[in-house]
């Protein structure tokens, strides 16, 4: 019982630590989340483009795609703490012991770690896209790039959706290995807490709670959107032999 | 006759395997043209070759008198202006069928979308799918898939139109609806160029059959001329396993 009272007085103590380091956290989860998509559906759009004619955009494809493969194998093969501590004080060392400012920075590692493994999820969700799909946007006349946007990607956005979720859940839980380097996500202020406390136990129960809702909300949140991404299962047919105006709905069982 | 079409001593090969050689003939405006021949002949890597699905190795395709691998025509141009219906369908998985009509003249042809629209729904009347404009290709059969397809290439209003065996993938009850469809067209003096395995089609419909066999042709001639004085032996041996069935 005495556990319990000392949770609820951390809780209602240093509420405003905890409610900042939760701030901090799915912001740097959001963003990084959303930054690495964004680097992954490029590098997905342009390892998966055909060579080019021209011999120069050909060479130029080429070396891309090489130094992408090499942006990937680096970063999916180290651990984002230690990258997070080669960055932030690699920076410093360059330029005389002036440090990035922490929130940038964390964003920054997040999102280009996010970024090495979404390349392969989009790139593999780009692949699995029936290739028939582009030939028939091909034989209407659209571009490559025409294409893509209008026919491909949208079906990979919607088959790729659950392993973005995936990551948005791990990057909440991820972020905790930016207090290496004192960004004030919610790991970080726990250690602040329990210096101020010394009540570790229960100090991190409290954080481990936290995690928890954050990341069983997001999840139910991401499955709303799965489904409403898969489009309704209802459509109508308009007019019949004998009457117009007549209707049928069609449903889909659930 | 107008010629719409010509193809000049077409080759393609893949890596050592030549699959096409010395394809030549020419299409004119209305021309229906059913090309004939037992698989792996080369009939729809020819097709393919003719909208550059497939790059040929050899030879010229001359569309409406110019070299289409010159400089005078872009390929998306020229790809819009030659339809394509495929086996497999490919309607677009993320659009319903009236979509599936209206995107490609939007992005191609930068038609308005309202003009766009009315185009769409005129042509999905005539293939018999106006009902099903708000269905997504999954929720179609086989055949109503087939139809839209149609419906997406003819608002293009392409000068020529594709067929890639059509009807191959269908369950039998599906390919008359197809086969209707296509005899209206042809009807209608489109011209066509169509890859079957549907004799019966070949034999009434179209103005010309071409009976292809390991990547030659080896018989250009009007359909009674094929079923019933075929010249070659080959021809004959083809066509009895057909019309014995």
């Amino acid at each position: 019982m005495e556990f319990i009272r000392e949770v609820l007085g951390i809780i209602s103590q240093y509420y405003s630590y905890l409610l900042s380091g939760v701030g901090y956290t799915m912001l740097i989860a959001l963003i990084g989340t959303a930054a690495g998509f964004l680097i992954g559906l490029l590098t997905g759009v342009i390892r998966t483009a055909p060579k080019s004619k021209n011999a120069v955009l050909c060479a130029l494809h080429k070396i891309v795609n090489a130094i992408i493969a090499v942006y990937i194998e680096v970063f999916r093969g180290t651990p984002m703490m230690v990258q997070a501590m080669v960055i932030y004080w690699g920076y410093a060392f360059l330029n005389d012991g002036a440090t990035l400012p922490l929130i940038p920075a964390g964003l920054f590692i997040v999102s280009i770690n996010t970024g090495a493994y979404m390349a392969e999820i989009v790139r593999g969700g780009i692949i699995s896209v029936d290739r028939g799909q582009l030939e028939g946007a091909y034989s209407v006349g659209m571009t490559h790039a025409q294409a893509m946007v209008k026919v491909v990607i949208p079906q990979v956005l919607q088959n790729i959706l659950p392993s973005i979720s995936n990551e948005f859940v791990i990057n909440i839980k991820d972020t905790s290995v930016l207090n290496v380097i004192g960004v004030t996500e919610l790991y970080y202020m726990a250690g602040v807490i329990k210096r101020i406390n010394l009540q570790t136990f229960q100090v991190y129960t409290v954080i481990c709670i936290l995690y928890f809702i954050l990341t069983f909300t997001v999840t139910r949140l991401l499955r709303l959107a799965e489904k409403k991404l898969a489009g309704s299962d209802n459509y109508t047919i308009c007019g019949s032999g004998s009457d117009s105006q007549a209707e049928i709905h069609i449903r889909e069982a659930q | 006759m107008e010629e719409i079409l010509r193809l000049e001593h077409l080759e393609k090969t893949f890596g050592t395997h030549q699959v096409l050689r010395d394809i030549s003939f020419s299409v004119n405006k209305g021309d229906v043209i059913s090309i004939i021949g037992s698989s792996g002949s080369g009939k729809s890597t020819m097709l393919r070759c003719v909208n550059l699905l497939e790059e040929p190795t050899g030879g010229k395709i001359i569309f409406e008198g110019k070299d289409i691998a010159g400089k005078e025509l872009n390929l998306s141009q020229y790809r819009a202006r030659v339809g394509m219906v495929f086996q497999q369908f490919n309607l677009f998985n993320n659009m319903n069928a009236l979509e599936n009509c209206v995107c490609p003249q939007l992005t191609v042809l930068h038609r308005k979308r309202e003009e766009a629209e009315k185009i769409a729904r005129d042509y999905l009347e005539r293939v018999g799918m106006s009902a099903y404009c708000n269905a997504r290709p999954a929720q179609l059969s086989g055949g109503q898939k087939q139809r839209v397809a149609i419906a997406r290439t003819l608002s293009m209003n392409p000068d020529i139109i594709l067929f890639d065996e059509p009807t191959s993938a269908l369950d039998p009850e599906m390919v008359g609806e197809v086969l209707d469809v296509m005899k209206r067209l042809a009807g209608e003096g489109f011209t066509m160029l169509v890859v079957t395995h549907e004799m019966a089609f070949a034999r009434d419909v179209s103005s010309r059959v071409i009976f292809m066999d390991g990547g030659v042709i080896l018989e250009d001639a009007a359909p009674e001329e094929i079923f019933n004085n075929p010249k070659q032996a080959r021809t004959r041996e083809f066509l009895s396993r057909y019309l014995s069935r």
